[in-house]
């Protein structure tokens, strides 16, 4: 009977059947995997202590439980672990401890014995840090100036209000730092240039060096009176500290200018860990990166490919546009074209790598090189646009794309109704008429999706950037308050390289691996809605036009 | 009336400015649009334009001719400095001459030694120190050293050369008998140097050399008042000896006669001097003409009275190092003369006695250019350091050449054969790209990365084909269409998935993942379709009733449940079955039982992870050109009683097969490109091993990884940008033919 089912072939179409099931499993799946992975990152988990009894004595854990996995005792015994069980298969957890400050890493892995008891303490309490990851342990108390400080406040409440004091100190040193200073350091930097650019040009003229002078004292003033200002800041930032207990025993001290946040998730309710959880993503979407990217936000990477991926649009979209309309409806229709088009349909498909490389050699070296010589003879041998950068960046995916954009507009533009032409030209009406009145508006739905499909594309390439022009920190954003506001020369950061590297060339792969899947949910999430939106825009086409055609 | 012409001549003006606008409307497109063709275009043509001179052969051109004064002596060695402005040229009187490298006038002239004995016998140590001894006729050696002062007095270069006497400026004693000496090698390094010498009685002598103080040997302030200690040093005596040279480390020492007969003494224990091997580097009836170290001091060249060169180096054979024949280069016409070595490549130029001067390159045993004199005796080469002047002298005449010679270390061997490279046991592929030192020999084989680009691809395409194919067929053919309208974006999303993030995943989510489950990995492949078919089965048996609650065509849906229990199972249980099959650790079984490597990022991950990546191209392109075979012909074969599945073997996937497999060609393009999903999920190590649990470097990979580091315009550079062009190529072929494969299937399908 088996043998006269396969005969029928209906179990070859269950194998079938069963390839679409596995392929959808993946994609929801690993949707699903980013997803969960990324946005669980944000939420206050429990923090647990165990007693840890063994040869060497009693050993107090305090952290969080972060993974759970069976293991055969054999390959722990294989990997160098010295553990006495008779079980054969036994579980093992991977604790965050944090306190890296004192501990030396964030991590471990821990076999609980059977009898081991575990348990929430409330007053357990986690402090993120801007430096050395989290704090878990017990609060002691807070000092000022090095002595006890009295106050009749409870002590939770006394530190929620100083830490948020602390963060607004810490707001105001950053954004003396980062703007004042940083923008008068600019326009220190503009004037060297200046007067190199005078030196260069043979200009003997006194006056034109004195001017140039003038307003550096002027800067060097300003300059002085914000570092002043500056010092005065961080005096104030130093005033108190908390001191705290870790698992271990040992007492610690924090600065409280040190301090991002503190909470003790034990005691928290629901509501309280919302609160927290939003407060983090936050900080994770608008904040800057701290600690060599593995903790804090990644603002500038969204906004470094944000404003990548725009001027690529703007480049791209042009180009792709005029040249669909040349091959649609000026070229001759014939072998030649047909050949273009074979082309421009498989650079599509050509490795991305190899634009990268293309904009390396041809962008940066050598038209980069050659504006710096004409351009910016001042700044040499420093390069200003001879080395990776963002116009570069932007110029090279928009080659990268610039197939997108054709195909979908040629496709857009095949749909006219070949009546609607003919109508505007026995009308009368020249072929440009023709062109910009009747075709290009109903063929604009076609651009579009040629656009978004292009950005979509741009916004998760990685491979040729690494080349032209993303850096893991850029010390300023591209975008700025000193003229000429938008710099086009400038490094910048992007999601998907921030993934690549804080993943993979991070020195603290576990502690950054929750930021790279929650960057990862981000991304995901723009590219996708993306793609919907693009696919939306076709049919939404394709309806239109199956009504003009009847 | 006035108010016709009027209007006629607005009409008129206005038709003219229509087609004005016409025209340059016209104008604009088809400028703006060949501009952006050409613009594409522009990326292959950079590509060649950069990789050209990676296959240009060198060029060597006369610059100057011109003699230098004879009342010195003749020329036993010339050099050059780094500027290529001086040169300076020892004689056989004992004296070294600075002069204009470009003109021949003289700047400086520093008597050597002052004795009554001639020179017997010359020898260059090594280049880089610029380091050259004399033997005497009267058992003395002179150890000389050239130097060049740079200084920038009213920032003008300014180059003050000079001569100091690293052993001291009195001759020192090597043969105590005082007989003159045939051939000297002297070596030295921060603690002891040593003078091996031939005397013309046929004794090998060797005198050793040790640092007292701080101080001494080294450095410009000590010269001729460093203090030290001679010893004598017996060695084992060799019979006709004629040639000796010493390596730079003063472990190894060359003893050669006329006829080629050579001997390899080991010195590295100075109370164990032995012989470790005696071989004859030339045939019956040759004489030897020139011997000396390549860069490096590892390869000997070795030259002949009949033109040949060939090297030589030691090649360890249970662990004993052998002398051994590596390669041979081009047949010069004449004895060579001298082999002038260039100082930062494996490169050198050799000169013979009928005027041919030829410029090679040894590890891509490769000639890349060669200039023919005719009636010229040559007897001496100097080369700059850096490579683009060289000196010849016929007596007291000397010629200055100036050489273009940017990528001699490529060739079509280095990159697609074995090459035996310098301490390899074998000839091998290699890729090594770049190290910190001048000696090194950079090993650019295209092979481990090819190899690399498609066992990627390989086991990409393995995982991706099966899936994606019986997927599409599914989809086409046999799928509700309510359930295709939903499931052909979803897969098509995945599409636009950045390669960036499927390769996090791969790396830091998968691949421990599989480390960790490897034993559930495996058997999903047994348990997956037993479990599907039983399940099938199981449907099939059910009461119709229940049965027929699910319409025809949603059996994917139906079976999403069932895959991923079986999944969950498989990998449930994959700890246990760890336990019973594997004692507990696969990893060592394999390595115990298979001989296998276990990698954490291996091929399995990249197979995955790439293949995932591929699976939404070659499923949307393979389910087009199955949807679209004409419905007449699958009705007509149901109608003659055909079931299903006969029909779509025998009819559908036979008409699309040429969609499919254009399908299969673009996915392969694809995954021979991907470049972050190798990156991430492998170790990037340029292995060549087929095996599943290693990992790989591909193409796309080494430029990511190497083109940052790269110097612009050097041979590194332009092999990466090879590298490019290579994949560029291979896409551009691929995808062209599927193109056309396609484009002929559309038009087979609309004449059926």
């Amino acid at each position: 009977m088996i043998k006269k089912w396969f005969k029928s072939g209906d179990p070859f179409i269950w194998l079938n059947a069963s390839a679409v099931s596995i392929s959808i499993i993946v994609v929801v799946g690993l949707l699903m995997v980013i997803a969960v992975k990324g946005l669980s990152h944000f939420w206050p988990a429990q923090i647990i202590q165990a007693e840890l009894v063994n040869e060497t004595g009693r050993t107090t854990l305090v952290g969080e439980i972060v993974d759970t996995s069976e293991v055969p005792v054999q390959r722990l015994i294989d990997s160098g672990i010295d553990i006495k069980t008779d079980k054969e298969v036994i579980e093992r957890s991977l604790i965050k401890v944090g306190n890296r400050d004192v501990l030396g890493s964030d991590f471990r892995w821990v076999i609980f014995p059977e009898n081991t008891s575990i348990i929430y303490p409330e007053e357990l309490t986690v402090i993120e840090r801007r430096e050395w990851g989290n704090f878990y342990g017990y609060l002691l108390g807070i000092s000022k100036n090095g002595q006890p400080l009295k106050t009749n406040k409870p002590l939770w409440q006394q530190l929620e209000q100083l830490i948020d004091e602390a963060n607004q100190l810490h707001d105001k040193i950053r954004d003396i730092e980062k703007h004042e200073i940083g923008g008068i350091n600019y326009e220190l930097e503009q004037l060297r240039l200046k007067k190199r650019r005078l030196e260069l040009d043979g200009v003997t003229d006194k006056s034109a060096y004195k001017l140039i002078e003038s307003e550096k004292r002027a800067l060097n003033d300003l300059y002085n009176q914000q570092k002043n200002a500056l010092v005065k800041l961080y005096a104030e930032a130093t005033t108190y500290t908390v001191s705290a207990k870790i698992m271990s025993g040992q007492t610690v001290t924090i600065p409280l200018a040190k301090i991002v946040r503190a909470y003790q998730p034990n005691r928290l309710n629901v509501f309280q860990k919302i609160s927290i959880y939003f407060s983090r993503l936050a900080e994770f979407v608008f904040d800057e990166p701290r600690e060599a990217n593995t903790e804090g936000g990644i603002f500038p990477a969204i906004f470094g490919t944000v404003l990548m991926v725009i001027l690529m649009a703007i480049l791209v979209t042009p180009c792709g546009v005029i040249t669909a309309i040349y091959l649609r409806e000026y070229a001759k229709q014939g072998f030649v074209t047909r050949l273009i088009r074979i082309a421009v349909n498989n650079l599509a498909g050509v490795p991305s790598i190899v634009y990268g490389i293309f904009g390396l050699g041809f962008f940066i070296y050598f038209i980069g090189s050659e504006i710096d010589q004409i351009f910016y003879p001042e700044a040499l041998p420093a390069p200003t646009f001879g080395t990776p950068g963002l116009l570069w960046s932007s110029l090279t995916l928009a080659i990268l794309t610039v197939p997108v954009v054709i195909v979908a507009t040629e496709e857009g533009l095949s749909r006219i109704p070949k009546a609607l032409r003919e109508g505007s030209l026995a009308l009368g009406a020249t072929k440009a008429e023709t062109l910009w009145r009747i075709i290009i508006p109903m063929a604009t739905p076609a651009m579009m999706t040629g656009m978004i499909l292009a950005i979509a594309r741009a916004a998760g390439e990685v491979a040729p950037l690494m080349l032209v022009g993303v850096v893991k920190l850029a010390p300023s954003l591209p975008l700025d308050g000193s003229l000429p506001f938008l710099h086009l020369e400038r490094k910048f950061m992007h999601l998907g390289f921030h993934i690549y590297d804080v993943g993979f060339q991070s020195p603290n792969v576990e502690a950054a691996r929750p930021l790279v899947y929650a960057t990862s949910f981000l991304l995901v999430l723009v590219i996708v809605i993306l793609n919907l939106s693009a696919i939306w825009i076709r049919n939404h086409l394709r309806e239109k036009y199956r009504h003009l055609d009847s | 009336m006035k108010n016709n012409t009027d209007t006629a001549a607005s009409h008129f003006s206005r038709t003219r400015i229509r087609s004005l606008k016409d025209k340059l409307t016209a104008f604009n497109m088809a400028a703006g649009g060949i501009g952006v063709i050409v613009a594409i275009m522009l990326i292959f043509f950079y590509l060649l334009y950069i990789v050209y001179p990676l296959f240009k052969d060198a060029s060597v051109s006369k610059t100057s001719q011109y003699s230098l004064s004879s009342e010195y002596g003749n020329t036993l060695h010339l050099a050059i400095e780094e500027q290529n402005k001086i040169a300076v040229q020892y004689t056989d009187r004992g004296y070294a001459v600075f002069f204009d490298a470009q003109n021949g006038k003289q700047i400086k002239t520093v008597k050597l030694f002052n004795s009554k004995a001639s020179v017997s016998s010359f020898k260059l140590s090594t280049q880089v120190n610029n380091t050259v001894a004399f033997g005497l006729s009267n058992g003395h050696a002179v150890i000389v050293r050239h130097q060049f002062k740079i200084s920038y007095p009213d920032d003008k270069i300014h180059i003050e050369p000079e001569i100091i006497f690293p052993a001291g400026k009195q001759p020192l004693i090597v043969d105590k008998n005082k007989k003159a000496l045939l051939d000297i090698s002297y070596q030295q390094d921060e603690d002891k140097a040593s003078i091996v010498a031939i005397t013309d009685d046929g004794r090998l002598v060797m005198s050793l050399l040790e640092k007292e103080e701080a101080g001494l040997l080294d450095e410009e302030d000590e010269q001729s008042s460093a203090e030290y200690s001679q010893s004598e040093i017996s060695l084992p005596q060799i019979q006709d000896a004629r040639y000796v040279l010493m390596d730079p480390l003063q472990r190894t020492l060359y003893v050669a006669t006329i006829k080629g007969q050579t001997t390899v003494i080991d010195t590295s224990d100075l109370e164990n001097i032995k012989v470790i091997q005696s071989i004859n580097l030339l045939k019956a009836q040759q004489t030897l003409t020139h011997l000396s170290f390549l860069t490096g001091g590892i390869s000997l060249l070795v030259g002949n009275n009949e033109g040949e060169i060939a090297q030589w180096f030691p090649v360890n054979k249970n662990n004993i190092p052998q002398l051994t024949f590596i390669r041979k280069f081009k047949p010069q016409q004449g004895a060579i003369n001298d082999i002038e070595t260039e100082q930062r490549r494996k490169g050198f130029i050799s000169v013979s006695d009928a005027g041919q001067i030829t410029i090679f390159n040894a590890t891509a045993q490769r000639d890349v250019a060669s200039v023919m004199l005719a009636n010229t005796n040559l007897q001496h080469a100097a080369l700059s350091p850096r490579a683009d002047l060289l000196l010849t002298a016929s007596n007291q005449q000397i010629s200055a050449w100036h050489i273009e010679n940017e990528h001699p270390e490529m060739s079509w061997s280095i990159l697609w054969e074995k090459v035996w490279y310098e301490s390899y046991s074998e000839p091998e592929y290699i890729w090594q790209s770049s190290s910190a030192d001048n000696d090194f020999e950079p090993k650019y084989s295209f092979m481990p990365l090819a190899f690399g680009t498609l066992k990627a691809a390989f086991y990409a395409m393995l995982f991706a084909i099966p899936l994606a194919l019986m997927g599409a067929i599914y989809t086409a053919y046999f799928m509700a269409p309510k359930m295709r309208t939903f499931v052909k974006p979803t897969i098509e999303i995945m599409e636009a998935l950045p390669t960036v993030i499927l390769g996090f995943l791969a790396g830091l989510w998968l691949a421990p993942f599989m480390e960790e489950h490897l034993v559930g990995v495996f058997s999903l492949l047994l348990i997956m379709p037993i479990g599907i078919l039983a399940f099938a089965f199981g449907w099939q048996k059910l009461p119709k009733k229940y049965r027929l609650l699910i319409p025809e065509g949603w059996q994917a849906a139906l079976l999403i449940p069932v895959v991923v229990f079986l999944a969950w199972l498989s990998l449930s249980v994959s700890t246990q079955m760890e336990v019973v099959f594997f004692g507990g650790d696969i990893k060592h079984w394999l390595k115990a039982t298979l001989g296998l490597n276990f990698d954490q990022r291996n091929s399995l991950v990249v197979g995955v992870a790439m293949g995932i990546a591929v699976i939404p191209t070659i499923f949307s392109i393979a389910e087009d050109a199955i949807f679209s075979v004409p419905k007449h012909l699958t009705f007509g074969s149901l109608a003659l009683g055909a079931t299903p599945w006969q029909t779509l073997t025998r009819v559908v996937i036979l008409t699309a097969s040429p969609g499919i497999f254009s399908a299969i060609m673009i996915g392969m393009g694809r995954a021979v490109g991907e470049t972050m999903i190798v990156l991430m999920a492998t170790g990037n190590t340029p292995v060549m091993d087929l095996s599943i649990f290693q990992g790989m470097r591909t193409l796309s990979a080494n430029i990511a990884v190497e083109m940052p580091e790269a110097e612009v315009a050097s041979t590194h550079y332009r092999i990466l940008f090879l590298a490019a062009l290579v994949l560029f190529l291979f896409t551009f072929v691929f995808n062209t033919a599927a193109e056309l494969i396609r484009q002929r299937l559309r038009s087979k399908y609309s004449s059926l």
